[in-house]
């Protein structure tokens, strides 16, 4: 486990010394992340011109979604999605071979070589909408609910890791997995609204396909405090369901997997 | 045989994944605006859910028309030095573009037509009241759009040749597109200074005008200005073009090649 540890902590040294080289990336990360959230709070602002509330949800507890949604994008576009896209492209060109002969767990080591650093813009700006939501509530959040919301939000973000390497592992089998960024961006535009709104089949999809409505809506209906015990105890079971499922696929395709040059 | 069936299988997964991708931009904002509608007593701005369903119906069609040479081809283009072999050919080099993307645009027609039904028969968009005219002048507005936006992006593109760091102000260029175009929502659920800003720009013919050529309630005065104002806009930038164009050139030396 220690071993682990410091194998994650060197990977990240590198990633984040890797994106100091290009530091006007910054810049054009954190316009890039402005253009995004101007567009959101415009269609926010459009919806609320002509409506007072977005199938029970008020502004500013829309405003806590968006924050959530921005905050995970960035997670997933830091953390998840690079080392994904390296592991398609290692998996297509035959060159997984590398990280198979280290002496390490090959699913932690394809899951943790690449950082982006600048993606962590939108972290931050994630979590300054949501501050600026949580201000406009005036709710009282307490130290419960910012654990349960903290936590919530980190079975979302394994959930969505879980979501991925499935998808990545289809690669095995299949090869061309380039449209898959596009898929999941698409799906994961549809958290930027409550899962709620959208009509049954679309919701389960969102649910338990693509586990969007985990890592966004659920989290924010902790901090405008509306859940029950039921979707937290079946956040917990869903995330492990797909950790252990991922996992299953990610052995088998290794199976399948055979080598391009040794 | 066996090869072949395994591309096939390959590409339907691959094209499958894309559409999937590609709907769900419009998907969710008739979600949103269906369930505003639905609060609002049935009707948002004129639009009834139904409304909705088919102008982000018709949204995915004109979405693909305008699909066009993008301004990061130009980039790629100009910087890696590929221009240099279509400078040497005796036309244009932006009619090579033109052709190859509008003889691309049949094929996507018509792997439109089954997602188009697909959506019809989940949405259930109110579609009566269609006339002959409408569609004919439907036909000719997505090829202006094509024609209007393809200038654009390449106006967009040809600022390559004076910097090479340009992919803010493309952001910024289809977050503005986004807003004032109809492709976020139609044009009149926009606060009315903001319809008046967009009277002056041209991404509203691209977007919003070939939809509600088909589906809106236009009438025939304005459904013959609107096909006068695509006209307007293409020579509008067809000349900025051809003028950055003849700037841009001397800008560029080659790479290689």
């Amino acid at each position: 486990m220690n071993r682990i540890i410091k194998l994650i902590a060197t990977y990240l040294r590198i990633g984040i010394m890797n994106e100091m080289q290009y530091r006007i990336n910054f810049f054009i990360q954190l316009l890039q992340s402005l253009v995004a959230l101007g567009t959101g709070l415009v269609g926010l602002a459009l919806v609320f011109d002509h409506t007072t509330e977005l199938g029970g949800w008020s502004r500013p507890e829309l405003l806590a979604v968006m924050g959530v949604h921005i905050l995970m994008g960035g997670v997933i576009r830091a953390a998840i999605q690079p080392n994904m896209q390296t592991l398609a492209s290692n998996i297509q060109e035959g060159t997984l071979d590398f990280a198979l002969t280290k002496p390490v767990d090959s699913q932690v080591i394809v899951s943790v070589r690449e950082f982006r650093l600048w993606q962590v813009v939108d972290v931050l700006m994630g979590l300054s909408v949501l501050g600026w939501a949580v201000n406009e509530l005036q709710g009282q959040i307490g130290l419960g609910e910012a654990v349960i919301f903290a936590v919530m939000l980190l079975l979302g973000g394994i959930m969505i890791y879980c979501f991925w390497l499935m998808l990545t592992s289809s690669a095995f089998w299949i090869i061309r997995v380039y449209e898959m960024i596009n898929l999941f961006e698409g799906l994961y535009a549809a958290g930027r609204w409550p899962v709620g709104i959208y009509p049954g089949w679309l919701r389960s999809m969102l649910t338990f396909l693509v586990p969007v409505a985990f890592a966004v809506t659920v989290p924010s209906e902790i901090l405008v405090g509306r859940i029950d015990v039921l979707t937290l105890v079946g956040a917990f079971a869903l995330t492990a369901g797909l950790v252990i499922a991922a996992r299953f696929i990610w052995k088998l395709g290794l199976r399948n997997y055979s080598g391009a040059s040794a | 045989m066996k090869i072949s069936i395994l591309v096939e299988f390959q590409y339907h997964v691959a094209n499958y994944f894309y559409m999937i991708g590609m709907i769900a931009e419009p998907v969710i904002y008739l979600v949103v605006w269906s369930t505003v509608a639905n609060a609002q007593g049935g009707e948002v701005g004129g639009y009834t859910p139904g409304a909705f369903a088919a102008y982000y119906i018709v949204w995915t069609l004109v979405r693909n028309m305008n699909i066009v040479f993008t301004p990061y081809g130009w980039e790629g283009y100009i910087q890696r030095g590929q221009l240099s072999g279509e400078l040497l050919r005796p036309i244009h080099p932006l009619h090579n573009h033109i052709s190859f993307f509008a003889g691309w645009k049949v094929v996507v027609i018509v792997l439109w037509l089954p997602l188009a039904v697909a959506l019809t028969l989940i949405f259930k968009p109110t579609l009566d009241d269609i006339t002959f005219l409408e569609v004919v002048v439907f036909f000719f507005a997505i090829w202006g759009a094509y024609l209007i936006r393809t200038m654009l992006l390449s106006l967009l593109g040809m600022i390559t040749f004076w910097t090479t760091r340009v992919s803010a102000i493309y952001e910024m260029f289809f977050a503005v597109e986004l807003i004032l175009s109809g492709r976020l929502v139609p044009m009149s659920l926009m606060p009315e200074w903001v319809q008046r800003i967009a009277d002056f720009l041209p991404f509203q013919w691209t977007f919003g005008y070939p939809i509600e050529s088909l589906v809106g309630r236009l009438t025939t005065t304005e459904l013959f200005s609107g096909l006068g104002m695509q006209l307007l806009w293409i020579v509008i930038t067809t000349t900025m073009v051809s003028v950055v164009w003849k700037f841009g050139i001397r800008r560029f030396s080659a790479v290689g090649n």
